[in-house]
């Protein structure tokens, strides 16, 4: 009998669709919380550290369950500049994810940045921020950032350094890292091509007397067609990307950002 | 007579009795909104050449009662920046009226130097569309990792910085985003194509003229009306450009035609 | 002796309606180098004269970055210049990241005027023994302000505090009608003439102890400004305008009385 009145709003409250309706198994009198704060807004990132240089890139799509939001949402994020421009930054940190999260982490790391500019001086190198990165994820531990950050730079020596995360703060630094919905799609195609894994010298021999090919550190030109080559595959099997291509390439002599087109389906 | 320490100082539980300390416990959960209850639907908007139109009809339901048909969604901010609201109507409200002190706040401080510029109703140093988007981002954010958000979708049109056109939008969640046209809710679906087909790209949007953009809004509210069961024909439109905000609150779709209807079959009574 | 029973704290009236510890304060300003600002219709400049406390020393800085549109000139106590200096970077940083944009600087200067008259109302607060110059630009162009340890603020066409700067101020008074049309490099001549005025008998602008910061708003032609970061030049950098304002008599010396207060005395100031 009660289901015949179940659709009077008057008296049960409002109708909701199936999934949204409010659980009523709650304890005594209060009503479970059922607010997710997370949501998946999707994309991929990619970071590729060189000898000279390191080349961070992202798409620029941005979606929430099969819409896409955004075709122009960057992921990528210079850091620790004097001014809000960016325009002498020497970092770069790529966040993929909950996108509201990775923008709230970006904007703590570049204050973070710029109040370490105004106590000492100098900017910031990247094993530092590295090191604050980690430390500010984990600071959310019991409340993570839900975001895969990965932080491009160069080092000490002038080398490209690429530093990856998981949502709490755990870090390593790598070759190359990719991040987020293709990642899985993407990592295993970077492994072959970057760090020449399973590529052997042919006829060299048989068995365990095969001999792997020498690893050597790949050029900026090499790296800049690997990563649209990655992208440009990710946008073919997976929905989540695609739209646009944004690419940095931190140098010495500053940070150079690309913009290329993908797919758009 | 107790000697313990901790016994020390407190009233006595054989005159007294025992202390019930039962009202003092705060477990269990913390009540905030778990749910929308009387809600809007969609808010669109599109961006031209020389500002954004916006558009939310008046309807505020309760679950799928249409339960106040005079609600206006669209609140403008400064007379230069409109806020719409898509999700909970008592969480508008409350956004309303923040937005209110806000701008009562930006105006006393401007007041000393608002003096010349009377040819522009932008004051220059307000607040413009951009930097009210990012405190209300900033604001749903944190209320989102309170665990007591306020369940809106908001989209937020006007100027930036540079003075160019500006439309984003922001959700219970924080999340943030921008695009040549937006649309919550259901137009998110079947307005943000219609949409889509004129202004792609911010090139094509900067190519669009005001009429053209007011024409896709309007002609997005009717199919907005003819799907979505949660709408209503009569709707608020703003036009915001360099000179200001316009707004209709009262706008009632025209040139509607329901003969597609005739032809739909498998729905209600009709069986075949 | 005479006794002043009325200077003890901060919070009780001499009879004839003074607060002895707020002057006193307004002292401290006066033994601080001197400092000069100007603001045009484009940029705001301040300018000022480094101290070394002595040979072997080196020289204490007056100008001070606080965001990329506004930066700060002292005169007074260094220490406490600090923690003001900190307290306004928090601030625009704090306001930068809730609304995306350069903090306005009357905003900011209101909100360190209110900040030091705390300090002039509560029993056992001592007010800040530093006086400042804020010179920023915002949406609505340059501007210049002066802060007192009173707590008073007021913004300015132009100033000089610090020690012997009645003769930059009567510089900087013969010479206003020429500040809101000058360009950057004019600006800064201008206060750097103000600056000499202000200088001892056998003293010269060196690159060694004269400091310039520049910030500016230029219009471009879609409507919006383009700001120029807010940039302290020292040594080496100085030298073409201090070479430049070296020996022309333009502006004369003013009839300035001069306070003549001796420097440094006792207090450890920005020497």
């Amino acid at each position: 009998m009660a289901a015949m009145f179940s659709q009077n709003p008057l008296m049960n409250g409002p109708n909701y669709s199936v999934n949204d309706a409010p659980r009523v198994n709650a304890p005594e009198g209060a009503r479970e919380h059922r607010f997710d704060p997370y949501t998946d807004n999707g994309g991929s990132t990619l970071a590729i550290a060189g000898a000279e240089f390191a080349v961070m890139a992202g798409d620029t799509r941005l979606t929430s369950g099969y819409s896409i939001n955004s075709r122009h949402h960057p992921k990528l994020f210079k850091i620790g500049g004097t001014t809000a421009d960016q325009k002498d930054a020497t970092i770069v940190l790529s966040v993929v994810g909950f996108a509201a999260d990775g923008e709230a982490l970006k904007e703590k790391l570049d204050a973070v940045c710029k109040m370490y500019r105004h106590r000492h001086g100098k900017p910031m190198s990247v094993k530092a921020c590295a090191q604050r990165l980690s430390t500010i994820l984990y600071q959310k531990r019991f409340f993570p950032y839900y975001a895969h950050a990965i932080l491009g730079g160069l080092d000490e020596e002038g080398k490209g350094a690429v530093y990856s995360y998981d949502p709490v703060g755990s870090y390593e630094r790598e070759q190359c890292r990719a991040g987020g919905a293709a990642a899985s799609l993407i990592m295993p195609f970077l492994d072959n091509q970057v760090n020449f894994k399973n590529q052997h010298i042919p006829n060299s021999g048989e068995g365990h007397a095969l001999q792997e090919r020498e690893r050597r550190p790949l050029t900026r030109n090499e790296v800049e067609v690997l990563v649209k080559d990655a992208f440009d595959g990710a946008v073919e099997r997976h929905i989540e990307v695609g739209d646009g291509l944004q690419m940095m390439v931190i140098t010495k002599d500053g940070i150079e950002e690309v913009l290329l087109p993908l797919k758009k389906d | 007579m107790d000697h313990r320490p901790q016994a020390w100082g407190r009233p006595r539980d054989d005159v007294y009795g025992a202390y019930d300390a039962s009202y003092l416990q705060t477990n269990g959960p913390k009540t905030a909104t778990q749910s929308p209850i009387v809600t809007g639907t969609s808010v669109i908007a599109i961006k031209f050449k020389d500002g954004v139109v916006m558009a939310a009809d008046n309807l505020a339901s309760y679950g799928s009662l249409a339960r106040f048909t005079d609600v206006k969604r669209l609140r403008p901010f400064l007379s230069t920046s409109i806020v719409g609201f898509g999700g909970d109507v008592s969480d508008m409200q409350f956004l309303d009226r923040h937005l209110n002190e806000l701008a009562i706040d930006e105006a006393y401080e401007h007041e000393s130097t608002a003096t010349t510029d009377t040819d522009s109703p932008s004051k220059t140093g307000q607040l413009n569309a951009a930097n009210l988007h990012k405190y209300l981002s900033k604001l749903m954010y944190r209320r989102r990792s309170d665990f007591d958000p306020l369940w809106n979708q908001v989209l937020v049109a006007g100027f930036d910085a540079h003075a160019k056109p500006f439309l984003a939008s922001v959700d219970l969640r924080g999340t943030t985003f921008t695009s040549p046209s937006l649309a919550t809710g259901f137009g998110a679906m079947l307005a943000q194509p219609i949409m889509r087909r004129f202004a792609a790209t911010e090139e094509d949007a900067a190519a669009l003229t005001r009429e053209q953009a007011v024409d896709v809004v309007k002609e997005c509210m009717k199919v907005l009306f003819y799907r979505d069961a949660r709408s209503l024909d009569r709707y608020s439109i703003a036009v915001v450009t360099k000179d200001g905000v316009e707004l209709s609150e009262d706008e009632q779709l025209e040139k509607q035609s329901w003969a597609f209807a005739e032809r739909i079959r498998g729905y209600g009574t009709q069986v075949v | 002796m005479f006794r002043n029973n009325y200077d003890n704290d901060s919070v009780t009236f001499s009879p004839q309606g003074r607060i002895f510890q707020v002057e006193y304060a307004a002292e401290a300003v006066k033994q601080g180098s001197v400092v000069v600002g100007i603001a045009s219709k484009t940029h705001a400049v301040l300018v000022a004269i480094k101290r070394n406390a002595e040979e072997l020393s080196s020289y204490q800085k007056k100008l001070f970055p606080i965001d990329e549109h506004v930066g700060i000139a002292i005169a007074g106590l260094t220490s406490d210049a600090r923690v003001l200096s900190n307290f306004m970077k928090q601030q625009c940083l704090g306001h930068r990241l809730t609304y995306g944009r350069n903090m306005p600087v009357r905003t900011l200067v209101d909100m360190i005027g209110s900040k030091a008259q705390i300090n002039t109302q509560h029993y056992g607060k001592r007010p800040y023994g530093v006086g400042l110059l804020v010179a920023g630009v915002d949406e609505q162009g340059p501007h210049l302000f002066e802060f007192q340890p009173s707590g008073m603020t007021e913004e300015m066409v132009a100033f000089a505090i610090g020690a012997r700067s009645q003769m930059a101020r009567t510089y900087l008074e013969k010479n206003i009608d020429k500040f809101a049309d000058c360009g950057r490099e004019e600006l800064v001549r201008h206060g750097l003439r103000a600056l000499k005025e202000s200088l001892v008998q056998d003293r010269e602008l060196t690159v060694d102890n004269t400091s310039v910061g520049v910030a500016g708003a230029v219009k471009v032609d879609d409507g919006s400004t383009k700001v120029e970061p807010f940039q302290v030049y020292d040594q080496q950098d100085v030298a073409a305008w201090i070479e430049s304002v070296a020996d022309d008599k333009e502006g004369g010396a003013g009839a300035g009385e001069g306070e003549g207060e001796g420097e440094g005395e006792g207090m450890e100031v920005d020497s």
